[in-house]
């Protein structure tokens, strides 16, 4: 009798919280967001994805939420960690749209999955806003895929622009033509690495050590000493998080004595200059933000102040701007009809911390593509289209 | 020469890595495959109390053994035990186990992810050390000369104790041992934790030259496994002489050939042991 009892008070107390939350439901714009918080990208993700989605989602509502037609609506956040898993993240990405119903989506964090689970959400035409997703595939993909914009830039345009700074410092005459370059055996490094390969031919360099590592490898000071014997002037990574820490610690041990130094990913790290301190002033790494902005200054004071956390410098702030496009975009749409926010992103520009966006072909070009550490900041140092870029410094030892 | 110390360095972390799994497997009969996620925690620990008051990773490793030993043997205690008593013979424990302790591993993880999810970078004794006009990282020196300690008095233990011989005769036969009056569910569960307690140790000294992440556990518990059996399931020295070899033919491959073969040369070597010894190196043919 008791029992009976109490599951019908469950019931009842079920029933009215399930009618409180219909009632609200219809103030309230869901957001789904599938990213890695474990797996390989976890360690990634917790620095520039999900930080950003709190940030953003924060600062709508304490706003008073987005106004879309007239009405203010509060925007709820529904999370699934993928666990760097493609099949994990379709299966969430499904759940989102068929049992959370959500109004929109956060993209995924990085390029594989942006790219396997690209046709799940144009099925539900939801915006699919790519950030952390850099491929040479962007044309064909956004032709097949009308819901789909990318942010951050494409392979060519991040190997080109190391091109540049390595023949900017020759005709400095700060380094010569010896160039030392490694990758990480992941799509990811390999592409880079055979898109820089024939452009440093090109341009007379001397490709003096070329080699590549598994993802993973639990010791790389062969590869320094390898780079060292080889008397480069100039040092170039297609790295990941785990390798670009572990190369530069090498460096540093073995004094890899060379004018450039570059590392890939997680070099704009906060963690990277946590560790390292004020020996990497003068690395180079993939990314970089304008520090002079003041637009940028106010994102990163409010990303501490929200998160707890520092923003990297790099695709943090980008990740931030695709949310602000989003927002921008229901508002400006003034509806949740996910056909009409698209067709709006694709006809508007964005008045973002990055200043202006707008897409041309479903595709923004304006993005940073190498950064420096100077004095303690990760500066952008080579763009496309982005303005206040730092001039670049030689590396000057590792003290 | 410098193949051979850079090779021996590494050889030090993979037997650091193994020892413990070694003991847990080899004498608790417990296939641990949250072994990995053993090693992170103690990087973890390494990484938390590094940050927050600058204390020695050394330190740390001392204040961990302990609580991970108590802490694993509360693991065999309540979470394993049961396992042991119901399995009917060896090869049900085994899946019965794998099947627990990846769960754990799970459980793990995310207990590690909600207390720090970013990478755990630091820098401890990052620092050149001349050998023989030679560079090596000290971190690495400093864990290597840990891993010889940790190693030597494994074996002492092992081979000059009464407790160390009755660990070993659980070893060869739970069943034999029983009748000539070892506890053998009392010896097993001290054997767990032990090995839990290695583990953690080896964990707090590679977080001094690896960046690990909450999730990266599983690859240290393939290569736990990987050493284990080219050793011999069971025996100290083989862990020892697998984890050397694994790391000396690794730094060769790397430096003389192409760093890209490292894995393909390690498995390469890993099958050739099995093919022409399938008990591992050290390994007692079945009966």
């Amino acid at each position: 009798m008791k029992l009976t009892k109490i599951f019908k008070s469950a019931a009842i107390g079920l029933t009215a919280s399930m009618l409180a939350v219909s009632a609200q439901a219809a103030d309230v714009i869901k957001i789904g967001a599938v990213a890695p918080k474990t797996g390989a990208l976890g360690g990634g993700a917790v620095v520039t994805q999900w930080p950003n989605v709190e940030l953003w989602s924060k600062q709508v509502n304490a706003a008073g939420g987005l106004s879309v037609g007239g009405k203010k609506m509060m925007v709820e956040i529904i999370e699934y960690d993928d666990k760097t898993n493609p099949a994990e993240h379709i299966k969430a990405a499904q759940r989102l749209a068929e049992v959370d119903k959500v109004d929109f989506i956060v993209a995924p964090y990085g390029t594989g999955f942006n790219l396997a689970a690209a046709p799940i959400y144009a099925k539900y035409n939801y915006p699919h806003i790519a950030v952390s997703a850099i491929s040479d595939k962007m044309p064909e993909l956004t032709a097949r895929y009308s819901n789909l914009f990318f942010t951050l830039g494409n392979t060519t345009s991040f190997s080109e622009s190391v091109v540049d700074i390595l023949k900017d410092m020759r005709a400095a005459g700060t380094i010569g033509n010896r160039v030392a370059m490694v990758n990480v055996a992941d799509a990811f490094g390999i592409e880079l690495a055979e898109a820089a390969r024939p452009r440093l031919k090109e341009a007379g360099f001397d490709i003096v050590y070329d080699k590549s590592y598994p993802l993973g490898t639990p010791d790389l000071s062969p590869i320094i000493k390898g780079a060292k014997e080889s008397n480069p002037d100039a040092f170039v990574a297609w790295s990941y998080p785990p390798d670009t820490f572990a190369l530069t610690e090498q460096a540093i041990i073995q004094n890899l004595d060379v004018k450039m130094y570059y590392t890939a990913v997680a070099t704009c790290f906060p963690a990277f200059v946590g560790k390292f301190g004020s020996k990497i002033n003068g690395v180079f790494g993939a990314g970089g933000v304008n520090q002079d902005s003041p637009d940028i200054q106010a994102y990163f004071k409010a990303h501490k102040d929200i998160t707890g956390k520092d923003a990297d410098g790099w695709a943090s702030a980008n990740t931030y701007v695709s949310l602000q496009i989003l927002g921008q975009a229901i508002e400006g749409a003034g509806t949740l009809d996910r056909q009409a926010v698209i067709d709006y992103i694709k006809a508007n520009s964005f008045d973002t911390i990055m200043g202006p966006i707008s897409f041309e072909d479903q595709i923004s070009n304006r993005f940073w593509t190498v950064g420096q550490w100077q004095d303690g900041k990760f500066r952008g140092v080579k763009s496309s289209q982005m303005d206040g870029a730092a001039p670049v410094i030689a590396k000057d030892g590792w003290n | 020469m410098d193949i051979l110390i850079t090779g021996l360095l590494l050889g030090g972390t993979y037997a650091l890595i193994a020892f413990g799994l070694n003991l847990q497997y080899g004498v608790a009969r417990i296939m641990n495959l949250a072994n990995g996620e053993m090693i992170v925690l103690g990087a973890l620990a390494a990484f938390w109390i590094f940050i927050a008051d600058a204390i020695s990773p050394i330190l740390t490793m001392l204040i961990v053994a302990p609580l991970s030993f108590f802490g694993n043997w509360l693991i065999y205690r309540f979470l394993l035990r049961p396992l042991v008593r119901r399995a009917k013979n060896q090869g049900q424990l085994e899946v019965d186990s794998i099947l627990a302790t990846f769960g754990m591993a799970f459980a793990l993880v995310g207990v590690m992810v909600s207390i720090h999810g970013e990478y755990f970078t630091y820098s401890y004794l990052a620092e050149p050390f001349e050998i023989l006009g030679e560079t090596f990282a000290l971190n690495r020196i400093v864990a290597f000369c840990f891993a010889v300690l940790i190693g030597a008095a494994l074996w002492l233990w092992l081979y000059f104790t009464r407790a160390g011989m009755a660990v070993r005769a659980v070893s060869v036969s739970t069943e034999a041992s029983g009748l000539v009056g070892i506890n053998v569910p009392q010896l097993s569960a001290i054997a767990f934790a032990l090995g839990g307690a290695v583990t953690t140790m080896g964990g707090t000294l590679i977080s001094t030259f690896i960046t690990l992440d909450a999730s990266v556990g599983v690859v240290f518990t393939m290569k736990a496994l990987i050493i284990i059996i080219m050793g011999g399931v069971g025996d100290i020295r083989g862990a020892i002489v697998a984890a050397l070899i694994l790391g000396l033919v690794e730094t060769a491959v790397a430096r003389l050939i192409d760093p890209g073969l490292t894995l393909a040369a390690a498995y390469a070597i890993f099958v050739l042991i099995l093919l022409f010894r399938p008990q591992g190196l050290f390994g007692r043919k079945p009966s």
